[in-house]
Order: C-alpha cells, then sequence, then structure tokens
C-alpha cells in the first residue's frame, strides 16, 4: 500500500479500482465509440493507446499523465458525465491540462455526476499503480493504492 | 463560491447572478477554470471573431444541446460572431445504403443543431471549416489578439503562424468565452507561458513530411512549446502560402498526436523572428530529429484494418481542409502522375476537403475543372465525422492525415505514397 498526495481539481471522495494508461489519454478517441454506440461501460477505443485499448473506463479509477488530442476532449467528459458513463475519478500524475480540467469543472458544475478529479500527484504515482489495483481517494486529494 | 481571482465588479455580478443562473453557471465554471491554472484575472477578447469546434448535430451528443438551449433560452448568446468546424455530411461523398442509413441515425439532430448556431451567433452558412483563418473565410486574427477558440489545429496555427494569445480550450469553454466576453488570464496568453521548453533540432537530409514531423514533436513534448530550429532550412525564411500551408499540416499532427497549442519555428514563426532563442527556456530540453526517427514514428502506426492488405476503397486529401494553394499543387501532381500511369481517372475514389470559401474561390480556376474529370470529387465535409460511421470506419480508407489517421480507422501514407496508390492502382 502507498499513499499519494495531489491537488483536488474536483474535491471528492470515491474507492474503486484503478485503470492505467501511461501515455497521454486521447479523450475524443478513447469515448468516441461509447458514446457513439450506447457502450455503458464505455470500453476505450483509442488504437494507440496499448495499455487501456477495449478496456472498460466507466466506473474505474482513471490514471494518466495528461490528456492529448482534440479540443473537444472537455466537452466529451462533460458528455460521458452527463451520460453515466464517466469514471469514478481522474488522477493526472502531472499537473492537468486544459481539456480535461474542462471537463471535470463542466462535469462538477453542469452535471449531477460525481467525478472526483485530483492532479500533479506525482510521477512516482503513475510508476506504482497498475490496473486492477484498489484505490481509495480523499476529499483532500490523498489517494491510496493497494 | 469562495473566488481567488480577482473580479471586476461586472464580473462578480454575473456571478452572483445578475443575469440569471445559467450566465451565472457559465461564469462559475469560467472562473473554476482559471482558478485551476492560477489565474489571477479575466482578461478581455479581443480578436474580432470566435471559432466553435462542435459542428456536428451528433444525436448522442444530447446533453451538449441541451446545454445550449438552457444558454438560448437564458438569452446568453455569444458576444461575438464566429466560424465552426466541417460539417459531418455531404451526399457528393461516396456512401452506400447501410452508410447512408447510419449516417441518418447518427447526425439526426444536425438540421436542430445548426438552428442552435443561428441563434447563437454563427456568421453565416459558409462558416463551416476547421481552417477558418484561410483569406477566403476571413477569421483571421491579429497578432496578439485574445481568443477564445477551440479545433485544436485552429488554436495552435492561430498562436504560433498569427501571433495571436489562445489556450488550447475544450469545446463548450470556447462559448463560454465568447459569451463572457472575456477569458482567464493563463498559459499561452501569457509571456511566460509562450516560452519553449523544448529545443527541437531537425537534423533530416531532405525536407521532412509535415504531418510525421508534426507528429513525432506532438508525441515528445505532448502540451509543451517547443522551438524548432533547423526547418527553414527546407521550408525557406518567408511566411508564404506553401510554408503556412506546411505549417498547417505540421501544427495539426502535433496537437493530435500531442497537446501542442503552440511552437516557434527558429527565423519563421513571428516570435521567433523578433526574439529568437529569447523564446527559450532555461533548461529547455532538447529533441534531435533525423531520418531514422521520422522512420521509427512513421513505422510506430498501427493497421487496425481487418485486412491489412485489403486494397483501399475510398482517399482522404485534406484534414485540416485544403488551401487554395494545395488544391492547385494536388491538382498538378494527380494530372502528371495520371499521364504518367497512361490514366484518365484515380484508381481509388478520392476526396479532397476544403472550406466552403476556398471551393468557391478554387472553382473559378481551370484547375478545379481538371478534378471531377480525374474523378475527384472536392468537398466540404468534414472526413473525421464521416469516418467515425462504423459502416465507414469498417471500410480500407487511406489518408495524408495524421490526424485522421490517430481518431479513426483510415489509414495513413506519406503525399507521395498516397499519389501512387491512387494514379498506379497499387494495393
Amino acid at each position: 500500500m502507498k499513499q499519494f498526495k495531489g491537488r483536488p481539481v474536483v474535491a471528492g471522495k470515491v474507492s474503486t479500482t484503478a485503470l492505467v494508461s501511461k501515455a497521454g489519454f486521447n479523450t475524443l478517441a478513447s469515448f468516441q465509440h461509447a458514446l457513439m454506440f450506447g457502450d455503458k461501460s464505455a470500453k476505450c477505443s483509442d488504437q494507440n493507446n496499448a495499455d487501456i485499448f477495449n478496456k472498460p473506463m466507466c466506473n474505474q479509477a482513471l490514471c494518466l499523465p495528461q490528456t492529448i488530442g482534440s479540443t473537444t476532449g472537455g466537452m466529451v467528459l462533460f458528455c460521458a458525465s452527463a451520460m453515466g458513463r464517466q469514471p469514478s475519478c481522474l488522477l493526472f500524475s502531472k499537473p492537468i491540462d486544459s481539456l480535461a480540467a474542462a471537463g471535470a469543472i463542466l462535469s462538477e458544475v453542469w452535471t449531477d455526476a460525481a467525478m472526483p478529479t485530483v492532479d500533479s500527484l506525482g510521477d512516482d504515482f503513475l510508476e506504482y499503480v497498475k490496473t486492477g489495483m484498489k484505490i481509495t481517494v480523499e476529499e483532500d486529494g490523498t489517494v491510496t493504492v493497494e | 463560491m469562495d473566488v481567488k481571482m480577482k473580479l471586476t465588479a461586472d464580473q462578480q455580478a454575473l456571478l452572483d447572478g445578475k443575469k440569471g443562473e445559467s450566465v451565472a453557471k457559465v461564469m462559475r465554471t469560467l472562473v473554476k477554470y482559471g482558478e485551476t491554472f492560477g489565474a489571477e484575472k479575466m482578461v478581455p477578447i479581443t480578436g474580432e471573431y470566435g471559432h466553435l469546434v462542435t459542428s456536428f448535430g451528433l444525436s448522442v451528443m444530447k446533453p451538449v444541446y441541451e446545454l445550449m438551449d438552457q444558454l438560448i433560452d437564458a438569452g446568453a448568446l455569444s458576444g461575438q460572431k464566429f466560424t465552426v468546424d466541417p460539417r459531418p455530411l455531404d451526399p457528393n461523398v461516396p456512401s452506400n445504403f447501410m452508410q447512408n442509413l447510419f449516417f441518418k441515425i447518427m447526425y439526426s439532430k444536425q438540421h436542430d443543431y445548426e438552428e442552435q448556431l443561428k441563434k447563437l451567433g454563427i456568421i453565416d452558412e459558409d462558416s463551416f471549416t476547421c481552417t477558418c483563418y484561410m483569406n477566403e473565410v476571413g477569421n483571421i486574427p491579429k497578432k496578439g489578439d485574445v481568443l477564445s477558440w477551440a479545433e485544436s489545429s485552429a488554436v495552435v496555427y492561430a498562436n504560433s503562424i498569427l501571433g495571436a494569445r489562445c489556450n488550447r480550450n475544450s469545446g463548450i469553454l470556447e462559448l463560454f468565452g465568447s459569451i463572457a466576453g472575456f477569458v482567464p488570464y493563463f498559459g499561452l496568453l501569457t509571456d511566460e507561458g509562450r516560452k519553449a521548453t523544448w529545443i527541437v533540432e531537425v537534423r533530416t537530409t531532405k525536407k521532412p513530411e509535415a504531418q510525421i514531423l508534426g507528429s513525432a514533436i506532438g508525441m515528445k513534448v505532448m502540451d509543451a512549446v517547443p522551438y524548432v530550429k533547423g526547418l527553414t532550412d527546407f521550408i525557406g525564411t518567408k511566411l508564404n502560402a506553401e510554408a503556412t500551408a506546411y505549417l498547417k499540416d505540421f501544427g495539426a499532427a502535433t496537437a493530435s498526436n500531442g497537446a501542442v497549442g503552440l511552437y516557434h519555428i527558429d527565423k519563421l514563426t513571428p516570435e521567433a523572428v523578433e526574439q529568437g532563442e529569447k523564446l527559450i527556456a532555461k533548461d529547455a530540453k532538447i529533441y534531435i530529429i533525423d531520418d531514422a526517427e521520422l522512420e521509427r514514428v512513421k513505422a510506430s502506426y498501427p493497421c487496425i484494418w481487418k485486412d491489412p492488405d485489403a486494397k483501399p476503397k475510398l482517399c482522404f486529401i485534406g484534414c485540416p481542409h485544403l488551401s487554395a494553394g494545395q488544391l492547385k499543387d494536388w491538382t498538378e501532381k494527380l494530372e502528371t502522375a495520371l499521364t504518367e500511369s497512361g490514366r484518365q481517372k484515380v484508381t481509388i475514389p478520392t476526396v479532397f476537403t476544403t472550406s466552403p470559401a476556398v471551393k468557391r474561390e478554387f472553382d473559378k480556376t481551370p484547375e478545379a475543372k481538371k478534378l471531377p474529370a480525374m474523378g475527384v470529387i472536392v468537398s466540404n465535409i468534414c472526413p473525421l465525422m464521416y469516418m467515425n460511421n462504423p459502416q465507414c470506419a469498417k471500410m480500407p480508407v487511406i489518408t495524408n492525415s495524421n490526424k485522421l489517421r490517430t481518431y479513426t480507422s483510415s489509414r495513413y501514407y506519406t503525399d507521395a505514397d498516397i499519389l501512387c496508390k491512387i494514379t498506379k492502382g497499387d494495393k
């Protein structure tokens, strides 16, 4: 078990399992098929992301360095939240990027979905956490991995 | 809400609900967004027009359209007119019965959404393009203008080539800025945020393919600002039509394969010409790109076709939309290559995509008349939206766009390889 301290961008508590993308997370490419074709488990459709391609993202703790790609990214996260297909939380090893921040904040202000978002957890976090590990997120941005 | 940012009295009043709950929520979103990045104030948008990324009436994007309705009902309209990304449909682009059926279902909200865009402030019917900054379109920010744009390829172009100042805003957030009339001051809006933290040294033996060079840099630097040296040896030191078209495609690849919002090209882009290496931050990292590195990057692209040896059924050229010069250049190259191969028409149905305004001007040229005879369709469609149709995604489609490759099942080839495939009938 190891604890990491980050900055809560959207504060909240959650306990779930980790889904880890070591590479930059392409939000549009990842959620595109899930949103378009009614996949409630939101399987990742980004062919370029071998870590999580075809794995369900809904109700997982999505652990990532940052997001990349199209500027529809924040809107896509907002839609995923409004449709109940969002990850349980977003955990960034690096400072959050503008598109992911937009998605997390749009979800918080404009939907009822909870998607706690913590950034700046450090490179150690992404090195330590593996897909399937148990994740607990606290309001103050403390993330426990076991 | 607890606000750390320094707001003017008018901004605070909006946040407090002076113009209703919807505008207050727009403000709350902008304030939280800005504070996440340490913004201490809002700054006025000075660009004449906005640019929105969401152009498609995708039936499953219901939450977006509901939000738009909420804004329209509350009178929270854009304070500036705007352009928007390309439309997702064009009956001139080849599609079969099943594909058309899916298009009808997928984009069933297109008409309704375009009505929303009219109410919110779209400039006109010709405003649907990802290359709004082309002379023919006319949404051309001035150097130093503060923008509230989305569309990654347009943002990186406005910042890098035009010297405007715009963050990589998300869809919806860009509209919120246009509604409020101001944006939080952070990142690429600041002098500090425009400093390069990567030096890229281009050491290739020939002019690098723009789409692969951009891809390599995007994957390496992610959202950092690169300062690129050595490229002017190949594309010159003048920002002419040829150089800007090259950099349009280069930038789109940096932004889609990574998250680059601004790049500086040594001796070429406006800030690099003015400030030179003073733009490079202390301790900037170095990335050297030679022929082998470009080959490595190209070889890393996966092919997700069911049959990797399938004969391509469609070819898209123009993501982002082609410039007038690129349309002319492709027409000439096609004509020569077809003559050499003893053919009159392309061997794979081919679509050139460009903006409505560029197409209108191109249609007046002699080249425009040659394309139908060669079997090429010129369309205003967004090829990405076309490829989102699962019936299209199953089809082997080739492209010279690294952006299209990244987001769809289409397969990337260099310009030279594409030309060979569509004129010589190669598999």
